[in-house]
């Protein structure tokens, strides 16, 4: 009796299991041009004009990227954005460039706060549109060296609009870490003697870490872009990283994390983001940071349109107004980042935040490889092998940590 | 509301409606009542909860396009064959298990004693506030109190500071940890079982095993033991399975160790590899199947 009603039910699981995925089998047909990586892009109609905007738009930002108050009363550039266009912003926090693109996906959302890592994913799938620029006035005042990035353009058609940029630093602490580092090899060298007090960024993205470490400390291995990578550049990297396991104390993702850990000496030396080592030495913690010699990782976000956006228009309005010059001042101090609008400097409270987060840098940018989805095509423009996609690079981070 | 059952007949008693025959149909027919009665909660567990485990299951078996992260619906072998030929599954495996037995060892030889004195040592009117006790930290959020545990545990922190003066110092972040934090976490779940199985024994056994010449030891071998086993697995249950699919703790305290919690949100949270995650999180399924089936036979599915 027991058994044949279990069947029952089991049948029945499976009966709805397998009519869900019937439902939602369709991926649609994807008209394609060649994409600069080879891969092919869907076609989506750019907006051609500006009309009224609908009342409301609904955002995915990461956290801190469309403050309305609430978190902060003093921290609000929302409200004054529905004053002035009448579009009533609704924010979902996205805590993962992956949620971001799953997100994305539902189509109820009309603009993404997305970063390199995430973005082509959604220029592949079609999410997003191609974005006119020429309906974002604020563009034109945009750092040159934050447009049409392989992130954020394919083909020469803008996907976004860039909205500000970070490096993956070198952090130390001044008293027990006698001798400045300058090189990455501080965090791989086997021989460490800080063996075990070494932090890394927990993420499958910090293989590119590790392959900008080995594009100078092993040229014979040919690396040109940390984030296309063949299957021989790729074990190299791995390699490094299962040897610098032993070496690391823990790897951070959170930065509470990692601020209380450089404050109580668990963690003496690692990858950091300026503003995690603004606030550990805000919290006393004898810290300093560098951008090592090889240059570093990094990231750089773009603000992008959803190709089923309901609210578009309000979207165009919301993108012109996170990088005018006031609102961009105000969202890059308080997330700690540099502002992508080169008039933003002029506006910030802290008069030395531009100079601080080297905003106006580009000779600094120009060392900071920012994060991209390494994809199968070789994003170096290699043809003659294939590289290894971003999938695997998940796959070999659970073997790196073991 | 339907009117038919109100508008009267001429004599005033009320024609028969709808109602009143639906009533007369539903007393005739007490498992068409009881069909009706059970439909919604019945819906609810195929529909929403072994319908979800099977779409998790199914899942396992597609892939993913890596890249615009649309999910392949094609039947392959593929994860699987991963998951076995990769040996570093089998070592976070082998390790998850090696905590979830830890955390459940330490949980029951704090919560036995802890459970008997409240069963039976403190007086009745006191076990209420030390259920409440016990149940108190459960009120706190779970993160809060891991991110407590990495503070206690840091260099130069609380239990660094109370272990110095005896030569010892902290265990820093690692497994050790991740042990620690996770028995105190699910310490409550072991508690309440066990409480609940030995509240229920009656004094007049262990009066009647003193009466007959045994020592408290013997006493709680041969008499409490056997009794309240099937409470103690109910309670392993919890802190078993809980301990198996934890990822939060090991990420705050755990240093550079992972468990089988943390390989599956590294596959949906970076990679959107949703069947390669669903076919990990098949192993703490099938681990824990094979665990209710032994508990079963012990009764203990009763004590939950």
């Amino acid at each position: 009796m027991w058994s044949t009603r279990m069947a029952a039910a089991a049948a029945a699981t499976l009966a709805i299991g397998l009519a869900a995925a019937a439902c939602g089998g369709d991926s649609g047909d994807k008209a394609s041009g060649a994409g600069q990586g080879g891969f092919p892009v869907p076609k989506v109609a750019m907006q051609k004009s500006l009309g009224q905007g609908e009342g409301q738009v609904n955002l995915v930002a990461w956290a801190g990227y469309a403050e309305d108050g609430s978190n902060d009363p003093k921290v609000d550039w929302v409200t004054p954005f529905e004053k002035q266009t009448g579009c009533k912003v609704n924010t979902k926090v996205a805590g993962t460039s992956d949620e971001m693109v799953t997100l994305m996906k539902t189509g109820e959302y009309d603009a993404v706060s997305a970063s390199g890592d995430a973005s082509l994913r959604l220029i592949a799938s079609g999410t997003v549109a191609p974005v006119n620029t020429g309906l974002v006035p604020n563009y034109a005042d945009i750092f040159a060296g934050l447009k049409m990035k392989p992130w954020n353009s394919v083909n020469n058609v803008a996907y976004g609009i860039p909205h500000g940029r970070g490096a993956n630093l070198l952090m130390w602490r001044t008293d027990k870490v006698k001798t400045v580092p300058d090189s990455w090899g501080a965090v791989f060298d086997a021989n460490s003697p800080y063996k075990g007090k070494i932090t890394a960024y927990d993420s499958p993205i910090y293989i590119a870490d590790a392959a900008l470490y080995l594009k100078t400390a092993k040229p014979e291995l040919g690396i040109k872009d940390p984030y296309a990578l063949d299957q021989k550049q790729f074990d190299a990297a791995v390699e490094l990283l299962k040897t610098q396991h032993g070496l690391v104390g823990e790897y951070w993702s959170d930065y509470t994390k990692e601020v209380q850990a450089f404050k109580s000496g668990d963690s003496v030396l690692g990858t950091t983001w300026q503003v995690i080592a603004n606030l550990a030495k805000g919290e006393k913690a004898p810290v300093e940071v560098a951008l090592p010699k090889e240059g570093s990782t990094g990231w750089s976000d773009t603000w992008m349109v959803g190709a089923k956006a309901k609210h578009p228009n309000c979207a165009y309005k919301w993108m012109d107004w996170i990088v005018s010059p006031k609102a961009n001042a105000q969202v890059a101090e308080w997330f700690g980042e540099a502002p992508a609008n080169a008039k933003a400097c002029r506006e910030t409270a802290d008069k030395t935040h531009c100079d601080t987060f080297h905003a106006t840098d580009e000779n600094y940018f120009s060392k900071v490889h920012f994060w991209t989805t390494p994809i199968a095509q070789c994003l170096d423009g290699r043809k003659d092998v294939k590289c290894v996609d971003y999938s695997k690079w998940t796959q070999a981070w659970t073997t790196i940590k073991g | 509301m339907t009117g038919s059952a109100l508008t009267g007949g001429k004599d005033g008693r009320p024609a028969p409606g709808i109602r009143r025959r639906a009533a007369a149909l539903l007393h005739r027919r007490p498992r068409l009542r009881l069909s009706l009665l059970l439909s919604a909660p019945l819906a609810w567990l195929v529909v929403v909860y072994l319908g979800a485990l099977a779409a998790i299951f199914l899942t396992a078996f597609w892939t993913t396009d890596v890249f615009t992260g649309e999910v392949v619906r094609q039947f392959t072998l593929a994860n699987f064959q991963t998951l076995l030929d990769e040996p570093v599954y089998r070592t976070v495996a082998l390790r998850s298990l090696g905590v979830a037995a830890a955390v459940t060892l330490i949980d029951t030889a704090i919560g036995f004693p802890m459970a008997l004195y409240m069963a039976k040592v403190a007086r009745p009117r006191h076990r209420p506030y030390l259920v409440i006790a016990i149940l108190a930290p459960l009120w706190a959020a779970y993160l809060v109190k891991a991110y407590a545990w990495r503070v206690m545990l840091s260099q130069g922190g609380l239990l660094d500071q109370v272990l110095g003066p005896f030569g010892l110092s902290s265990p820093g972040y690692g497994l050790t940890a991740t042990v620690i934090v996770l028995a105190y976490l699910w310490l409550p779940y072991m508690i309440l079982p066990l409480y609940a199985g030995l509240e229920r024994l009656p004094d007049s056994l262990l009066d009647a095993s003193g009466d007959l010449g045994a020592r408290p030891l013997r006493t709680l071998r041969s008499v409490v033991l056997p009794l309240v086993f099937p409470s103690l697995v109910a309670g392993s249950i919890f802190t078993f399975s809980l301990s198996l699919g934890d990822y939060i703790t090991v990420k705050i305290v755990g240093g550079r160790s992972q468990l089988l919690g943390n390989v599956v949100y590294d596959n949906i949270g970076a990679a959107n590899n949703l069947p390669f995650a669903a076919a990990v999180a098949t192993i703490p399924v099938v681990v824990m199947l094979g665990y209710l089936a032994a508990a079963r036979r012990t009764g203990a599915l009763r004590e939950l």
